[in-house]
């Protein structure tokens, strides 16, 4: 027989394997399901794994799609540090891509070194805002973050919907629900000429960056960490745990939004009702997939921006369902899920040998 | 099986061996309970004491090892079995549901047939517990018992169903000193009508005036068996901690200097209805002193510590340190003037378990230039931590140990040795030897008198009295959330304390208690 056992120590080596374990798993998955499917999973794995990124071109759409995943996962990772569970940076993201389009079609006519910070910073705004509702609703009334920021991503995907469809709505647009292209002042620079890849990227990594300092460095990264570990030492510390879980939801609502306002002013160039394919849900399992470490969430970005390009992909050239990237991304974080049990128990095997012995030494119980 | 010629014999262990992942609480422990002894089982924190109480009472099952009870061999399989055989236990933290009535909580452990009856199993708690001198009226509810009344219910909850081996786990360490005189009155009854007493302690004058023999465990291992009524205390400390290990320390006499801190009127009302309210504390704190707070746990201790760290800041009236009202202030801004807390929960509020002992040190140090604006200086924080290490005797590989992986005792010292190392001028400490073994307890005596002597105010709450007899200058006890007058220690007899931690102290009150 099998037992589950707690290891006196968490397992280090298990913490990083984890991850690695379950790209694995979850390559053997697909591989079976392609031969289910009646398609040649060699082939299928290449398409989803390989041909994207074997060109140039092919890196700069893998860095464009990482940029808003690793802005979201930045500010993510300063909340679940503190054991804050903001399941919200959708619904910044698109707060921040609504900001920045609502701010970007004013200044259509202007232009100006200043024009696109604005733009930019009316996105962060944007994003602020929306987080700190729940910031507020979690610090005065004690709701729960993971149901407030859930049912926020609906609303600011449906006041998004209303934009487009409404104020927005370009009116030469045919009809479709899209706001007017924006003036060449609001637009992200490219990062590497001739490609699409704009300065979102950087933006991203420069959160990373930002991570890193604040965890590895700073005072109030370890004030976070105190009270994602243990609330009473902080309350002893004299830590606020009020003031830290603003500061943690003020900063994952300012990278998912500046994630909004970059994919509105990057790639996209307008306001469009699909501006996110779930960037916002897709951070979170870059963040548990990065072990909530700068540069874990740098290479989990990486990977899932892959599993957005393979699934394209794989449309296009298997003509596979478009699920196949979220049945990817969901295999991926229920065998991290899975495997990370492994960090705090071991699996033991039960020494079978006592049990029959000891089965018939016991006897009725004795009457005194 | 039935060979009877041990009739004596009421439970025999032989060579009991229980495994956890990482270490071996028991390793081969041989003990036997005669019908009617009362048999101490001796042994500091983490001797293995309590998994082997688990093993008899049926909680967990020995790896190896035969247990042999009235002469049969048997495996107890849970508690509901070792009941059913006549064995009942009392933890040290008590079972009890508050909502209920004395006589609710006695029938849920009763089969469903004897429960059913409430009338007459009201007669028969009435009947038991006065038989054993523990009055007990059955419809009360629980929540409304003293801690030592609670311990009755336990106690006759166990004697109601024909136990004939009563364990207990610690039991005076809740109780007054004279709640403690009225059990041993009742144990001894017991003991006389046939019924073994497996009596779990570590106080060893109790184990010497009250049991007839003793087991002594040290880590997981029998280290001798004696008769404690025939040897000294001394010797079965020794038994306790083996050789390399000094026992107590000599505490010099105190020479207080000016007040340092004057409480006037605290209170504080509890949200918790089964929780204590703070009501009235007056308090003075003089500089280069100890002052002790003795009382039965729940009595307001943890709420008094609060309200002094600052956890608590809505209580009303005043806490002035050196003539500054404290008492709105945070945390962190009392300990920049100089007020250290050493709480009674080492792990999970005193030190975070899965960081560093460099990291626990920054939880509470930031403000001795280990932070520069809002970055750490980590080489700072290492050199403090390492000096906490030195200096307290800390036993570890170094300051990348997490605070979980080392031992009550030596994380209890690396606490107090961060609290030390800032200079407080006030040190609150509860419990500080709580769980801790003799080296360390004593290691810890001596670095609050160190810190005493060189001028800080020491307040120690704890519900070891000898502790507090031997390193304060002055004592008071908390009742219910109201704190006693204080006296000299050596003008306080031992019953006044008693009775003051029983909560009377209040001329009134007493001439009620009388009347």
């Amino acid at each position: 027989m099998l037992l589950l056992e707690r290891r006196p120590v968490a397992s280090s080596l298990m913490r990083w394997a984890s991850p690695l374990l379950a790209l694995i798993l979850t390559i053997i998955t697909g591989f079976v399901l392609f031969l289910v499917m009646g398609k040649d999973p060699v082939e299928g794995l290449k398409f989803f794994f390989i041909t994207p990124v074997s060109d140039l071109s092919g890196l700069s759409e893998l860095g464009l799609k990482m940029a808003p995943l690793l802005l979201c996962a930045a500010g993510l990772t300063v909340c679940y540090r503190a054991r804050i569970w903001n399941i919200g940076a959708e619904g910044h993201f698109l707060m921040g891509a609504l900001g920045a389009s609502v701010m970007a079609v004013q200044l259509s006519a202007s232009s100006g070194f200043w024009v696109l910070p604005l733009v930019l910073l009316t996105g962060v705004l944007a994003g602020m805002l929306w987080a700190a509702i729940a910031a507020g609703l979690k610090t005065h009334l004690h709701c729960n973050e993971i149901l407030t920021t859930i049912m926020l991503n609906y609303i600011a995907l449906n006041l998004l919907l209303f934009t487009v469809h409404g104020p927005l709505k370009d009116p030469f647009g045919f009809g479709f629900p899209q706001s007017v292209m924006f003036a060449d002042s609001t637009l992200l620079p490219a990062l590497i000429p001739g490609t699409r890849l704009h300065l979102g990227l950087a933006f991203g990594l420069l959160a990373a960056v930002a991570v890193w300092v604040l965890f590895a460095r700073s005072f109030i990264g370890f004030q976070l960490n105190v009270v994602g570990q243990d609330h009473r030492a902080a309350a002893f510390a004299g830590f606020s745990v009020r003031r830290l879980t603003w500061f943690a939801f003020l900063v994952g609502g300012a990278t998912a939004g500046l994630a909004g306002a970059s994919e509105v002013t990057g790639p996209i160039g307008q306001l469009v009702p699909q501006v996110s394919p779930g960037y916002g849900y897709t951070a979170i399992i870059v963040v548990f997939l990065g072990r909530m470490d700068a540069l874990g969430i740098v290479a989990a970005s990486a990977l899932l921006a892959l599993t957005f390009i393979g699934g394209e992909m794989l449309q296009i050239a298997m003509h596979m369902p478009k699920a196949v990237t979220g049945l990817f991304q969901g295999l991926l974080l229920f065998y991290l899920l899975t495997c990370d049990a492994f960090i705090h128990y071991r699996i033991r095997r039960k020494k079978t040998a006592l049990q029959p012995l000891s089965a018939a030494v016991t006897t009725a119980p004795q009457e005194a | 099986m039935g060979l009877c010629m041990t009739a004596a014999i009421r439970l025999k262990l032989e060579n009991i061996v229980k495994e956890y992942p990482g270490c071996r609480a028991n390793d081969g422990i041989d003990l036997t309970v005669g019908a009617g002894e009362i048999h101490a089982l001796l042994g500091e924190n983490g001797a293995g004491k309590s998994t082997l109480m688990k093993v008899i009472y049926g909680v967990i099952q020995p790896d190896q090892g035969r247990i042999v009870w009235n002469g049969h061999e048997v495996q107890v399989d849970n508690p509901a079995q070792a009941r059913r055989m006549g064995i009942g236990m009392v933890f040290q933290h008590f079972s009890l549901f508050e909502t209920l009535t004395v006589a609710e909580n006695i029938a849920l452990s009763l089969p469903p047939d004897e429960a059913r009856n409430r009338n007459q199993l009201n007669q028969r708690i009435r009947e038991v517990s006065e038989r054993y001198g523990m009055a007990l009226d059955p419809r009360r509810y629980v929540s409304t018992l003293s801690v030592g009344e609670r311990q009755r219910v336990e106690i006759v909850r166990c004697l109601i169903q024909e136990t004939t081996l009563l364990i207990l786990d610690e039991p005076t360490s809740v109780l007054t000193p004279q709640e403690v005189s009225a059990l041993f009155a009742t144990l001894r009854k017991l003991s006389k009508e046939g019924c073994s007493i497996l009596f779990i302690s570590h106080k060893l004058e109790e184990v010497r005036s009250l049991c007839h023999t003793a087991t002594v465990l040290r880590q997981g291992r029998v280290s001798g068996d004696c008769q404690p009524a025939e040897i000294s205390a001394t010797d079965i400390a020794r038994l306790m901690v083996g050789d390399d290990t000094p026992i107590s320390t000599q505490v010099t006499a105190a020479k207080p200097g000016a007040t340092l801190v004057e409480i006037r009127g605290l209170g504080w009302k509890s949200k918790d209805p089964f929780g204590t309210s703070l009501s009235n504390v007056n308090l003075d704190l003089h500089k280069g002193e100890i002052v002790g707070i003795a009382g039965v746990a729940g009595n307001g201790q943890d709420e008094l510590l609060k309200a002094l760290s600052g956890e608590i800041r809505s209580g009303t009236g005043t806490i002035s340190l050196e003539g500054l009202n404290i008492a709105s202030l945070f945390p962190d801004q009392r300990r920049k003037l100089g007020v250290a807390i050493v709480p009674e929960e080492r792990l999970g509020r005193g030190a975070v378990p899965d960081m560093s002992l460099a990291d626990n040190a920054l939880l509470t140090a930031s403000g001795q230039g280990l932070v520069s604006r809002g970055l750490i200086r980590s080489g700072r924080v290492r050199a403090f931590s390492r000096e906490v290490i030195r200096r307290f005797g800390v036993r570890c590989t170094g300051e990348n140990n997490t605070a979980g992986s080392l031992s009550g005792g030596n994380l209890q010292k690396y606490i107090i040795g961060r609290e030390a190392l800032q200079n407080p001028r006030l040190l609150v400490a509860s419990h500080p030897t709580w769980g801790v073994d003799v080296g360390s307890a004593v290691a810890i005596h001596e670095s609050l008198v160190r810190l005493r002597d060189e001028g800080a105010s020491i307040l120690l709450i704890s519900e070891d009295l000898d502790e507090l007899y031997r390193l304060c200058n002055r004592l008071g006890a908390l009742c219910d959330g109201r704190l006693s007058p204080l006296a000299p220690t050596s003008e306080l007899h031992i019953e006044q304390l008693g009775q003051w931690m029983a909560g009377e102290f209040e001329s009134g009150e007493v001439a009620h208690a009388v009347a």
